[in-house]
């Protein structure tokens, strides 16, 4: 073999050498899980700050809940600032978001500022995933007050050298400045001297203002964009071990086929086959399904014999799920209610008594993930233990499920996290990392596994597709007060709605108007299904903001006026809790986005603007789309604009990114993603038939942020969701044609 | 089999002929810049250069570029070390979210600024057809190839 080597960066050491020392510290201190630990007896000296950021402190020592430290503040003797930071990296911005936090704080130069990632074990560090939106409201204070912290001990240290008051003493870009004498110390020079003044009580800590924030806000380019452009091993697919193995996975097409027999004989001889071999797997979708191995010296050795493979699968308990009948069956049950419940607020049928009714059935079908590096996983078990290098959301989770599948006590699992090539959802589930272990154990030495593009879509979790049956009341005033959603869903287990397929009794705007029932069906389904970026709502909206345009239209009334009588008075549904509808939010950013997309100004024939809004993961935003659309139904989207407000924003470049790539993506995906399914069997399984966007459709991007007075939330999932209802209500104003079905191709659009 | 890539001459052995160009800069010579996303030619991850012109490395077979100048983005830098235009406006526009298409973007974009030096926005299109992001950066792409070519005129012209 003609393996070359590389070794594979790691701060586990340094990390864990800080761990044991801030636990040898624990030992004889209780301390509030708020609480800033001074680490001492270090390699290297300086300073060194440990603390916990994250919602949950998870170490207990003899039933009592103690402090345990997550991420790590250190300032070295050279002056460079290095913060060790606990979750996953996947192109949400998160490695360069949380240092800047702390940096503002301390008052440091950036240029000096790097971040590295914690080794994963979730008995320390408590949630080490990303999803949700969750990573920076959860950290927020505690990065800041470790910052702060940081500051007040290196001003005390500098005001002790010189003898003089602290209060005399300021700080700009890693200097700490005594203006009167003008005598000034670096942070470097500093470090040392530090490390040994007493942690500030934090109630003393005095937290900055925004308006003397001078990194908050700013844009602040990705601190491993050089190590991207110039082609670095940076992600899972990269890691390469000594004496590694390369493998390849074969499962069923249709979910729950067993392996009945396989030519395993004829593949071991193929050129570059090291073994073939059978996997029972567990039976779990999220662990390891049964298949075929096959283990190479390199990957495309492993892929072309993987195409060689001639499996007779057992599918006597394997899917047989079928979208298109899952289509004609919601049809049949669109002129009625569900069999369930979800919500009854007034008297809906008295309320459509008396209103003009307006109808409409709509439906999104199912969709990949397709995160642009396949799903892989490199794992070495050896002496009784294994180590695995994983570009996963939930590394914490794939650690407990990894030594469930293995059988083993998770202190012999070791993972590693690795900048993942996108998420999207896909990667909050760790099958490829379970499968990895199962035949790493197996070989003995180290493998990678990688999955095919194939696989990859064939083996998701995917976004569930739904049907919504809609009727709208709007009284003679031209207000809407009555609204019922029969909504045809799925289930896997023939009790809950499947994973990212449940619809809330509290979505918009059910939750605001006097008459509403929501009522639900379920049709049994086979095929897995998971989050998926604004997981519901990037489904929910799309119907639910088309549907309010139909009632402004039937209302004979401006969607943009019509949509702010149903936000109503300015109030938070649920006082203090980020997840409850703020309306008072809801109405500025709708009247934002209508204001700088010049909603209400003429447009040339053929051309129309289009408004949605939703609110999700703590984030309130509206969009304006402006399309244009030719007799063939040719689509061109010139330009969307979004307001949002998550309130302050960290990085402005960062923020800025992923809303630009949430309007792609909800364009992407509104114009041309669907999957078919038919006996089980996914129908689109790789590019060619599933149209990601390309750029020479990707429209202009205008994002405005109204940067509130409320903690910062997420800003990864909730731009989704009002893409394609803005997109779509545009197309009706352009061309009076009402898009009930997604994607766009369904009728008849191209781009 | 004789490989010349990125100026360096390289000898491999034990592999097919058949095998994607992509697979032996990755397995074979531990260059992990082309990327795998599809196989089939269809998302440009694996974008290098055969003879200065954009490939797919996906689906050239090895014994096609044996004999040719292969240059992957690891080979894309100044002779002086100093880093390329595009890679430069990559990192000032903040281009990457997850990154993993990047390496392929910017193989595509060198391509068209050699013939192009002052591509038009369809120039853009047309030349960066063949390459997918999945986060949706095209709007950065766009500017930072614009400026990369505002940079290389003003070197040129100084
Ligand atoms: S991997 Fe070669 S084009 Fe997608
Ligand atoms: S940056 Fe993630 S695929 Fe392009």
């Amino acid at each position: 073999m003609n393996v070359v080597e590389h070794p594979i960066v790691s701060a586990d050491d340094y990390v864990r050498e800080v761990l044991r020392s801030a636990e040898a510290q624990l030992h004889t201190a209780r301390m509030d899980r708020r609480a800033f630990l001074k680490v001492i007896g270090l390699a290297g000296g300086g300073l060194v700050l440990a603390f916990h950021v994250g919602e949950r402190n998870s170490a207990h020592a003899n039933g009592k809940s103690l402090f345990a430290p997550n991420a790590f503040l250190k300032i070295s003797p050279d002056g460079s600032i290095l913060i060790y930071s606990k979750g996953p990296e996947i192109g949400q911005g998160i490695k360069t978001a949380f240092p800047l936090i702390i940096a503002e704080e301390l008052d440091a130069d950036w240029a000096h500022v790097r971040v590295e990632q914690a080794p994963i074990n979730p008995a320390v560090y408590g949630r080490q995933s990303a999803g949700g939106s969750r990573s920076i409201p959860m950290s927020w204070d505690q990065l800041r007050r470790a910052g702060a912290s940081a500051r007040v001990m290196l001003i005390t240290a500098a005001a002790k050298q010189w003898d003089v008051d602290p209060s005399e003493c300021r700080t700009e870009r890693s200097v700490v400045v005594h203006d009167a004498s003008k005598r000034r110390l670096t942070y470097g020079e500093l470090a040392d001297q530090a490390a040994t003044v007493p942690v500030p009580n934090e109630n003393t800590l005095r937290l900055k203002e925004r308006g003397e924030y001078k990194l908050l806000g700013t844009r602040v380019t990705g601190v491993d964009n050089l190590a991207i452009v110039t082609g670095k091993p940076l992600f899972g697919i990269d890691q390469v071990l000594p004496n590694m193995r390369y493998a390849a996975f074969e499962k069923c097409p249709a979910v729950g086929g067993k392996v009945r027999s396989a030519n395993l004989e004829e593949i071991k001889k193929l050129p570059g086959v090291l073994d073939a071999f059978v996997v029972e797997g567990t039976g779990k979708v999220n662990e390891v399904m049964p298949g075929v191995a096959i283990v190479a010296s390199s990957t495309w050795s492993a892929f072309a014999a993987k195409r060689a493979l001639k499996i007779d699968w057992d599918e006597s308990s394997a899917s047989k799920d079928s979208w298109s009948k899952a289509v004609s069956d919601a049809a049949k049950l669109a002129k009625q209610d569900g069999p369930e419940s979800l919500r009854t607020t007034g008297d809906l049928d008295k309320a459509l008594g008396e209103s003009k009714v307006v109808e409409g059935f709509y439906s999104y079908p199912f969709i990949s993930h397709a995160p642009m590096e396949p799903q892989n996983c490199t794992a070495w078990f050896h002496d009784g233990a294994i180590e695995l290098w994983a570009p996963s959301q939930t590394p914490d989770a794939g650690l407990t499920a990894v030594a469930a599948v293995l059988g083993l006590p998770a202190e012999k699992v070791t993972v590693h996290q690795i900048r993942a090539g996108g998420g999207f959802g896909r990667r909050l589930i760790n099958d490829y990392m379970c499968e990895a272990a199962v035949i790493a154990k197996r070989v003995g030495v180290p493998v990678k596994l990688t999955w095919t593009r194939e696989d990859d879509m064939q083996h998701d979790f995917y976004r569930v597709g739904g049907f919504h049956s809609f009727k709208g009341g709007v009284d003679k005033s031209g207000k809407l007060v009555a609204w019922s959603d029969h909504f045809i869903t799925f289930t896997n287990d023939g009790e809950k709605p499947t994973s990212g397929g449940d619809l809330n009794p509290e979505e918009f705007p059910a939750q605001l108007l006097p008459h509403v029932r929501l009522t639900q069906t379920k049709f049994p389904l086979k095929t897995p299904t998971g989050p998926w970026r604004a997981p519901r709502s990037c489904s929910i909206a799309f119907a639910v903001q088309s549907f309010i345009s139909e009632c402004a239209v039937a209302a004979n009334r401006d969607h943009l006026e019509f949509l702010l009588e149903i936000m109503g008075e300015p109030r938070w549904l649920q006082e203090g809790n980020e997840y409850a509808l703020n309306t008072g939010r809801a109405a500025s950013v709708i009247k934002l986005a209508a204001e700088k997309a010049g909603w209400g100004k003429s447009l040339p024939k053929g051309h129309g603007l289009g408004l949605a809004f939703h609110f999700s993961h703590a984030g309130h935003f509206a969009q304006v789309a402006e399309v244009s659309v030719d007799a063939n139904k040719r689509l061109i989207v010139h330009k969307v604009t979004v307001a949002g407000d998550i309130g302050p924003i960290i990085n402005m470049s960062g923020a800025e990114n992923q809303v630009e790539g949430c309007v792609i993506d909800g364009l992407s995906t509104a114009m041309g993603l669907e999957l078919g399914i038919e006996n089980g069997r996914i129908q689109e399984t790789n590019f060619d038939r599933y149209p990601l966007l390309r750029i020479a459709n990707a429209p202009e991007v205008a994002v405005h942020f109204i940067q509130s007075q409320f903690p910062p939330t997420g800003v990864g999932e909730p731009g989704f969701p009002p893409v394609a209802p803005a997109i779509c209500n545009a197309i009706y104003a352009a061309s009076g044609h009402r898009v009930r079905t997604l994607p766009l191709t369904k009728e008849g659009f191209t781009i | 089999m004789r490989l010349s890539i990125n100026g360096k001459e390289h000898v491999v052995n034990e592999v097919d002929e058949a095998t994607p160009l992509l697979w032996v800069l990755r397995d074979h010579l531990g260059l992990f810049g082309a990327k795998y996303g599809c196989g089939i030619a269809q998302c440009g991850a694996c974008t290098v250069h055969l003879n200065g012109t954009p490939v797919r490395s996906c689906s050239v077979p090895v014994s096609a570029a044996s004999g040719q100048q292969v240059t992957t983005i690891e080979g894309l830098a100044n002779k002086d070390g100093s880093l390329h235009a595009l890679q430069k406006a990559w990192i000032e526009h903040d281009v990457a979210q997850c990154g993993y298409c990047q390496a392929g973007q910017i193989m595509s974009a060198a391509a068209l600024l050699k013939s192009n030096p002052k591509p038009t926005d369809s120039d853009i299109d047309a030349a960066m057809a063949g390459n997918v992001c999945r986060c949706g950066t095209y709007v950065r792409i766009r500017k930072a190839i614009h400026s990369a070519a505002a940079q290389l005129k003003e070197g040129a012209s100084s």
